[in-house]
């Protein structure tokens, strides 16, 4: 009942702000625009890639391309659903008015997140569609084996990608330091870190790694990772947990500031 | 009603709330007064369940604040009118609050109008004044239309006009039969709206006691003179059985409220005089001196240089 409550709040208060209205527009339309510029450009270019290359072609994981970029939108959203509480102060008139930390964390998380379903899932087709239709007789059909699986995998990392990113900024507050951590980190690091030999092994553990797997369909060539594509998500899923939890235990003991 | 029993707040080694016991009554101002940084603002964030207490306890209406059904229905309170999110309008700040306490949304019309700030309702909260700002806190504080109502230094950096308003409001609340509790640093402010006082200094109690009677103890009145024929004066007074002490410049100083008194000794004994002045000592004094006393303490007990920075704390309120 109270829940209930929270969450029709929580919903007045993500629609009333323009900022995580535009961040998560401009996630959409990045991840499809750039997703669709790059399955062009692989069209035009098919016919001159190695043979090896062709061989472990994945159409549809070449139409995710986008969501590099798209996701970095996303993780600002997540950032700022939650941690506006805190750079405005807000949080102090929030959590007077619901003092349950655990129902108004969770109510914020579970808005936030049926948000991103929405829009991640209608970005993910989006993204499929019609960068299918750039790659021309290369394309993949959504009946095809596991594209399906793997367009519907596009809109759950979204969405997870923003629930990672509020339990992290739940640790953090800060606004300015959650993403100063936490886009250099996807942007840069993990992809480091998941394509130099040396770190593969443990590289491909980390969320974005792991979750990307579930949007391939042709396994990359020399590709041994120890698990599939739920596996992946799986892990990622951990990740997510484990940061929303940290968030969670760390504002149950905090001073609401 | 509001009852503090032992509260304490600690941060490392710096005591910010003292062990801290009161209750706030219903029905009447009651006025929170300490210097800045005597620990007012943590103290009203334990009671919210804001910030959580070293030690002691604090309840509202019996329970703890988040045990309470509803909070803003019980205790509605302004800490800090900037607490917005700037990109948000007034109407959506105060719906998205009513809705988390199942209040009915008419209430959001009533409170803005209440306050003044129907017209700018819509308006995101970025460009609201101060004023407008604290106008936007308090119609927070009674959405719920609660019985509790606190209110964490309201008129301060407001204009004459607010300031007599908001004076005006919590009169009016507290006769209304609710409990109002209300900080601030100006001892002069809390003269004018507070039926029972409770000064803090360091964080520690240093009086629970009723405007009336802070007044009556405080509150000296004595005589200022000033007369070319110094040396007479001062027998003739002698000889009367008053008192006189020195008051620096070559005035001269008598307790209570003798004007009259001496006025007829210099007439009969022919005695010019140049001043005789009844005066009262402000309350304004009193509170300084009460505070500073806590200090004088507190700078015994601990290597805490704070003294120094502390009277520069008020005086630059003033």
């Amino acid at each position: 009942m109270t829940a209930v409550r929270v969450i029709r709040s929580e919903w007045t208060k993500i629609r009333s702000v323009a900022s995580t209205v535009w961040t998560l527009s401009l996630a959409g339309v990045v991840t499809v625009a750039l997703g669709m510029l790059i399955a062009g450009l692989t069209r035009s270019q098919f016919d001159s890639m190695p043979a090896r290359q062709r061989l472990s072609f994945d159409p549809t994981f070449v139409s995710f391309a986008g969501m590099t970029l798209g996701q970095l939108a996303l993780i600002v959203f997540g950032v700022l659903v939650v941690s506006n509480e805190y750079s405005t102060g807000m949080i102090r008139v929030s959590l007077a008015a619901v003092p349950q930390r655990a129902t108004f964390l969770f109510s914020k998380i579970a808005v936030a997140t049926g948000l991103a379903l929405v829009v991640g899932m209608a970005t993910s087709f989006a993204a499929f569609l019609l960068g299918q239709a750039m790659l021309g007789s290369h394309r993949a059909r959504l009946g095809d084996p596991g594209v399906l699986r793997a367009v519907l995998g596009g809109g759950l990392y979204m969405t997870l990608i923003v629930v990672f990113s509020m339990g992290v900024a739940a640790m953090l507050r800060s606004p300015m330091l959650s993403l100063g951590i936490l886009m250099p980190f996807f942007f840069l690091i993990s992809n480091v870190l998941g394509n130099v030999d040396a770190t593969k092994k443990i590289g491909r553990f980390l969320p974005d790694q792991a979750g990307s797997r579930i949007m391939q369909v042709v396994p990359r060539v020399g590709d041994d990772a120890p698990y599939g594509p739920w596996g992946g998500l799986g892990i990622m899923a951990l990740w997510v947990v484990a940061a929303v939890a940290g968030g969670y235990v760390l504002l149950k003991r905090r001073d609401a500031q | 009603m509001i009852e503090l029993a032992g509260l304490t707040k600690r941060y490392g080694e710096k005591v910010a709330v003292d062990d801290l016991t009161f209750s706030v009554r219903p029905g009447i101002v009651t006025g929170f007064l300490g210097p800045n940084g005597a620990g007012k603002s943590t103290t009203m964030r334990m009671i919210l369940g804001l910030d959580h207490p070293t030690a002691g306890d604090v309840r509202v209406d019996g329970v703890h604040y988040r045990r309470l059904k509803d909070p803003l229905t019980r205790i509605g309170a302004l800490l800090d009118a900037k607490a917005v999110h700037g990109g948000r309008s007034a109407y959506h700040h105060l719906l998205c609050l009513a809705q988390s306490n199942g209040v009915p949304e008419r209430r959001v019309a009533e409170v803005l109008d209440t306050v003044g700030l129907t017209a700018v309702a819509r308006k995101k909260a970025k460009g609201f004044s101060l004023g407008m700002g604290q106008r936007l806190g308090i119609a927070a504080a009674l959405l719920g239309d609660p019985r509790i109502l606190m209110f964490d230094e309201p008129v301060n950096g407001l204009d004459p006009e607010g300031i007599h308003w908001i004076r005006n409001l919590m009169k009016s609340l507290a006769a209304q039969g609710r409990t109002v509790f209300v900080s601030s640093h100006l001892m002069s402010e809390m003269a004018l709206t507070a039926d029972h006082l409770v000064v803090i200094g360091q964080g520690r109690l240093l009086a629970d006691t009723s405007m009336a009677d802070f007044i009556r103890q405080n509150a000296r009145s004595y005589v200022r003179i000033r007369s070319p024929q110094r040396e007479r004066l001062l027998d003739v007074l002698h000889e009367d059985g008053i008192t006189v002490v020195e008051a620096g410049a070559g005035a001269l100083e008598v307790e209570g409220d003798k004007a009259g008194r001496i006025g007829e000794l210099a007439a009969r004994y022919g005695i010019v005089l140049h001043e005789l002045s009844p005066r009262q000592a402000s309350l304004e004094e009193a509170f300084m001196q009460l505070t500073a006393q806590a200090v004088e303490y507190h700078a015994h007990t601990g290597p805490d240089p704070a003294p120094q920075a502390w009277g520069a704390g008020w005086k630059g309120a003033e």
